[in-house]
């Protein structure tokens, strides 16, 4: 069972509808037990960091999400989300990843949101096991991560790198919106679901 | 690095497009759903529906189309046309759409950004704007509404940094001195809006040939670029615009 977890972070259809056209059963839950038992969690999440965490913390979603152990992934806020915290709303968060979420920085010719298809580089790891460097998906987002040793995808915004994709353990994120990236986003849904 | 986006533009009415379209694969040559799933497997980089429908019934047929759109395809759209409300937006993004976008109702009430992007986030919140060139305001474009027939007094520029300020994501700009014209985008108005504003900026209006897109991607700095007819009568064949584009050194996916 694949458990998407529904919190107060933005819509979650695309995720769902993304699911459902690669054949895939979803449960959309908040229920702990249910995340607990399912062999793949998923975490969507557009929004703003900071009540996003006071949400989860008020229905003790953190703890559960810190101690899960099958795959994981975070998408775009909630891959922000796994790391120790984020300059938005200064956000303590979960701190799956030892790494701090900053925002783009302004002027100099940068129009923030970062919006639109951007390639990726310095693949590793198993999502992207069916990508080739240089392939396009699709991002929207103000705040990035730095890269870091955890790094399993790259991506560069006028002149600016930053980690499009995080993974550690059974721990995933990717930056991107897979369920919004055509052809790839559905490989590396695959290779996540299928292969990990 | 970040690609330029080449958006096709359908006008929907009750759920379907509106300008006639001439493709031979599509087997009903109205169905938006079919007209959008075309383009989503055949290098769109997102998809701009304006519906154009006037009636509360037509409203409800805006929804299911959203949510079919939604289903089938899997690159980000935006629906605009018509929307007044923070109510219109729920439906709509709760149907499935990643971006709205508000005209002349954010001209009538500003505030209905600041609304919108507080509670759905910038990042969904498109401003679009049709200008008209006005020597006498100070950039020496004018936003217009009512499909560019009636004047707003408002200076393009400083109308577009208001809503940018008031928490717009980007911006969906018009060139009504050359829609339909087919003889290429508005440059001059294209770059200062695009070097002016600190978000991404969609040029629209001019679009025939293959050359225009490079000319707007490079002398008017756009982030993306919209057409509708000559992507509808295959006039532009978007892969041999993206190989063409490729080769001019235009970074595009």
């Amino acid at each position: 069972m694949i458990a998407v977890i529904r919190y107060s972070a933005g819509n979650v259809l695309s995720v769902m509808n993304a699911l459902s056209r690669l054949g895939k059963d979803t449960v959309l839950t908040d229920d702990p037990a249910t995340i607990k038992s399912a062999d793949h969690v998923i975490f969507p999440g557009v929004g703003e960091a900071s009540s996003a965490m006071r949400y989860l913390r008020e229905h003790g979603l953190d703890e559960v999400i810190r101690n899960l152990t099958q795959p994981f992934l975070g998408i775009c806020l909630g891959m922000q989300l796994m790391c120790s915290a984020s300059d938005e709303g200064y956000t303590e968060c979960l701190g799956i990843f030892p790494e701090r979420v900053t925002l783009f920085p302004g002027g100099r010719g940068y129009k923030i949101p970062h919006m639109g298809w951007n390639n990726l580089e310095n693949l590793s790891g198993p999502l992207f096991s069916h990508v080739s460097p240089g392939e396009y998906v699709y991002f929207v987002h103000s705040y990035y991560v730095p890269v870091s040793r955890y790094s399993s995808a790259i991506a560069e915004y006028d002149g600016l790198s930053f980690s499009a994709s995080l993974s550690k353990d059974n721990f995933h994120g990717v930056q991107f919106h897979p369920e919004k990236s055509g052809d790839v986003g559905e490989r590396i849904l695959r290779s996540f679901l299928e292969e990990i | 690095m970040l690609a330029k986006r080449i958006i096709p533009c359908l006008d929907v009415k009750d759920g379907r497009t509106v300008k006639g379209v001439n493709f031979v694969s599509l087997r009903d040559a109205g169905s938006a759903l079919e007209l959008a799933s075309f383009y989503s497997s055949n290098g769109a980089d997102e998809l701009v529906f304006l519906d154009i429908t006037a009636t509360v019934e037509g409203r409800g047929t805006l929804i299911s189309l959203v949510r079919d759109v939604s289903r089938t395809i899997s690159i980000p759209f935006t629906v605009g046309g018509g929307i007044r409300s923070e109510g219109d937006v729920d439906s709509i993004l709760g149907a499935g759409a990643d971006k709205i976008s508000v005209n002349s109702s954010a001209i009538r009430n500003p505030g209905l950004i600041d609304t919108l992007a507080k509670r759905f986030g910038s990042q969904c919140v498109v401003l679009a704007l049709d200008v008209r060139s006005n020597p006498a305001m100070p950039s020496g474009y004018e936003a217009v509404i009512d499909g560019g027939r009636t004047p707003t007094g408002l200076d393009a520029l400083s109308w577009a940094s208001e809503a940018e300020h008031r928490g717009a994501g980007e911006l969906l700009l018009t060139s009504m001195d050359k829609d339909g014209t087919k003889d290429g985008f508005d440059i001059p108005l294209t770059r200062l809006l695009s070097t002016s504003l600190g978000i991404p900026v969609i040029a629209s209006g001019g679009a025939g040939s293959m050359e225009d897109f490079r000319e707007v991607f490079d002398d008017g700095k756009a982030d993306a670029a919209l057409a509708a007819s000559v992507f509808h009568f295959h006039e532009i064949d978007i892969p041999e615009l993206k190989e063409y584009l490729r080769k001019e050194r235009i970074p595009v996916r």
